[in-house]
């Protein structure tokens, strides 16, 4: 039981992973994929952030008194990936944009219609 | 001075090139800048070869931060060898895109595309010299996000629907990839990959390193378009414009192949992934269901560009074969193939491409009576085609003798077997192109006069071709590299003793 608790941010972590890679599988609205996309990544940005907690740690300033500070590498990481992660949504949606004018839909089985084969 | 810092110039040069193309908004310039880059990387690559054949390891410090805590650029035999391919198909297909990008390209977004195409080199030069995991994902996103919008420049609308469910599944291989190395961080506290390496094997039992070598085996084989993980790539290449199918087809694979060997060797190390886990077994049955199932779909296809991208998906088998043999001769192989797959796709690429310049569509239908209306592009498609298939004198049959002989060294005879039967299959599909373009009449009978591609095409297409023969020939250079990077990968090189 106090596996489960005590190890709630991977819980957590799971459950948005699984979902947003759901959403990317299942949906066929291209749009909604990319949000998929978005909440898998965001899952990743969890664990990543949670890695770097320090029991009893506080944030990484340094201050009188204080000797616990959590890791602040995987936050620097987590940054740098989120840039990447807005690049990448920023390309996706203008990818869809231009799908969207050059098909009028944004629909995958609307636009497999359009080209027999996908 | 300068010598010293060859490994960042490496990366540099093309990242900077890439706004002032974009800058000088001029397509001319544009190129030229590109141009130059292009080349500027291929001669650091050929100086940095020379140095690892030599057996001297260059490690370079970022900002003249220790290894430990800053990111280190480290060149040895393996890296060195695949930014000289990478950094020389770069080059060369520069030179041949002026003609080719003005014809397929919107002309007002010129530039821009020369200012991607440059990030796109930049990115995998970055990744093959990294020596720093993260800094190896960022640069792996960087040249992925290029290629994406490199395939979406093409003016066909299938362009944009491949280029996106390449986004997406690129993306999901990155983020798996992105999952292992803060499973790796987690477990060693380090990015560097020499530290890693150190640090792994105390720890070797760990379920949580297990399940890091898991992600990143899956998301390297996402970007590495292994069968079943290689939907993305047929449409990607087929409806790319024909330059960006070239450098993609030649450099984009072979960048994910070397990222595995990297993970695979370097840092689990090959007792961890060949004896603690089953990849010797996963990765033979998933090379042989890629080498069958790519040739036969490549036989089956009508547009010539989609066929050689199936055959893509066949070849990128050998290559995993030749790891799944775990053995110093496969291995060889393997680093082999990577190379002279490289030349080749290239090569008929670049040729495809003219067909492309001079008719607009490269269909079966459009080869037809081709041998007559453009003999010296047909030819180069001709040698191109034996050395996939692995006729002697060419670069295919090198590396398809190294995994005969690696295949029959184990005594794996029916592997052996199945090598020459996938040989024969691309027999099937080269042919088809060869009969089609030699054994029949034109469609039309304007396609019957002779209109050859421009001069500015053809050459680079045709050193690419003479590299297939050179390298066929007088194998001694990529021999020894690649028995070298082998040795390196399977010493754990990297390592100070």
């Amino acid at each position: 039981m106090s596996q489960l608790v005590g190890h709630y941010n991977y819980w957590i972590v799971i459950f948005l992973m699984m979902a947003g890679f759901y959403i990317v599988i299942a949906h066929g609205n291209l749009v909604k994929k990319i949000v998929g996309l978005n909440i898998f990544q965001a899952s990743v940005f969890l664990l990543f952030i949670s890695m770097g907690n320090v029991e009893g740690g506080t944030a990484p300033i340094i201050m009188e008194g204080v000797t616990r500070y959590s890791n602040p590498l995987p936050h620097v990481l987590i940054l740098t990936a989120i840039v990447v992660g807005v690049a990448t949504t920023a390309l996706a949606l203008a990818l869809v944009v231009r799908i969207n004018e050059a098909y009028r839909t944004v629909e995958e089985d609307e636009i497999h219609e359009q080209d027999t084969s996908f | 001075m300068t010598a010293q810092h060859l490994p960042i110039l490496q990366v540099i040069v093309p990242l900077l090139a890439a706004p002032l193309c974009l800058l000088s908004s001029n397509r001319q310039i544009a190129w030229l800048i590109s141009l130059i880059a292009g080349w500027t990387a291929f001669v650091i690559a050929a100086l940095l070869l020379s140095q690892a054949l030599d057996g001297e390891i260059v490690s370079y410090e970022l900002g003249g931060w220790l290894a430990d805590w800053g990111i280190e650029y480290r060149v040895d035999i393996v890296n060195a060898f695949v930014l000289l391919i990478v950094s020389g198909i770069g080059s060369v297909v520069l030179l041949y895109a002026r003609r080719s990008v003005w014809q397929e390209i919107y002309h007002d977004r010129i530039p821009l595309f020369y200012a991607i195409f440059m990030l796109c080199l930049g990115g995998l030069l970055g990744v093959a010299i990294t020596g720093d995991a993260f800094n190896l994902f960022v640069f792996m996103e960087i040249s992925s996000l290029a290629s994406y919008a490199l395939i979406a420049f093409s003016q066909e609308r299938r362009a944009l629907t491949s280029a996106y469910q390449y986004l997406i599944m690129g993306t999901i291989g990155a983020t798996f990839i992105l999952i292992g190395i803060g499973l790796l961080y987690m477990m060693t506290g380090t990015l560097n990959m020499q530290d890693i390496a150190r640090r792994l094997p105390l720890i070797s039992g760990n379920h949580t390193v297990v399940t890091a070598f898991a992600f990143l085996t899956v998301g390297i084989s996402i970007k590495l378009a292994l069968v079943p993980l290689h939907l993305w790539l047929p449409n990607a290449y087929a409806y790319a414009p024909s330059v960006v199918t070239a450098f993609i087809a030649a450099t984009s694979t072979k960048i994910a192949f070397y990222v595995l060997l990297r993970f695979m060797y370097t840092l689990f190390g090959a007792s961890f992934a060949f004896q603690n886990m089953p990849l010797s077994i996963i990765f033979l049955a998933l090379a042989l269901a890629a080498m069958f199932a790519g040739s036969v779909a490549a036989i089956f296809q009508d547009n010539v560009k989609r066929l050689l991208a199936y055959s893509s998906v066949a070849q990128i088998g050998y290559m995993i074969l030749g790891i799944s043999f775990a053995s110093a001769t496969g291995l060889t192989a393997a680093i082999l193939h990577l190379f002279n797959h490289a030349l080749m796709k290239g090569a008929l690429f670049l040729a495809l491409g003219c067909v492309y310049y001079r008719f607009g569509s490269v269909n079966m239908e459009q080869m037809r009576g081709l041998g007559r209306s453009m003999p010296w592009t047909m030819a180069a498609f001709v040698i191109g085609g034996l050395s996939l298939i692995g006729v002697p004198l060419t670069v295919g049959f090198i590396s398809k003798w190294y995994l005969v002989v690696a295949a029959l060294e184990l005594g794996w005879w029916p592997i052996a077997a199945a090598i020459l039967l996938a040989s024969l299959l691309a027999v099937v599909y080269i042919w088809r192109i060869v009969e089609a373009a030699y054994f029949q009449a034109p469609a039309d009978s304007s396609n019957a006069v002779p209109r050859e591609a421009p001069l500015s095409m053809l050459l680079p297409t045709w050193a690419l071709i003479i590299a297939n023969l050179y390298f066929g020939i007088d194998s001694s250079l990529t021999t020894t590299a690649a028995a070298q990077a082998a040795q390196c990968l399977l010493a754990m090189c990297m390592l100070p003793p």
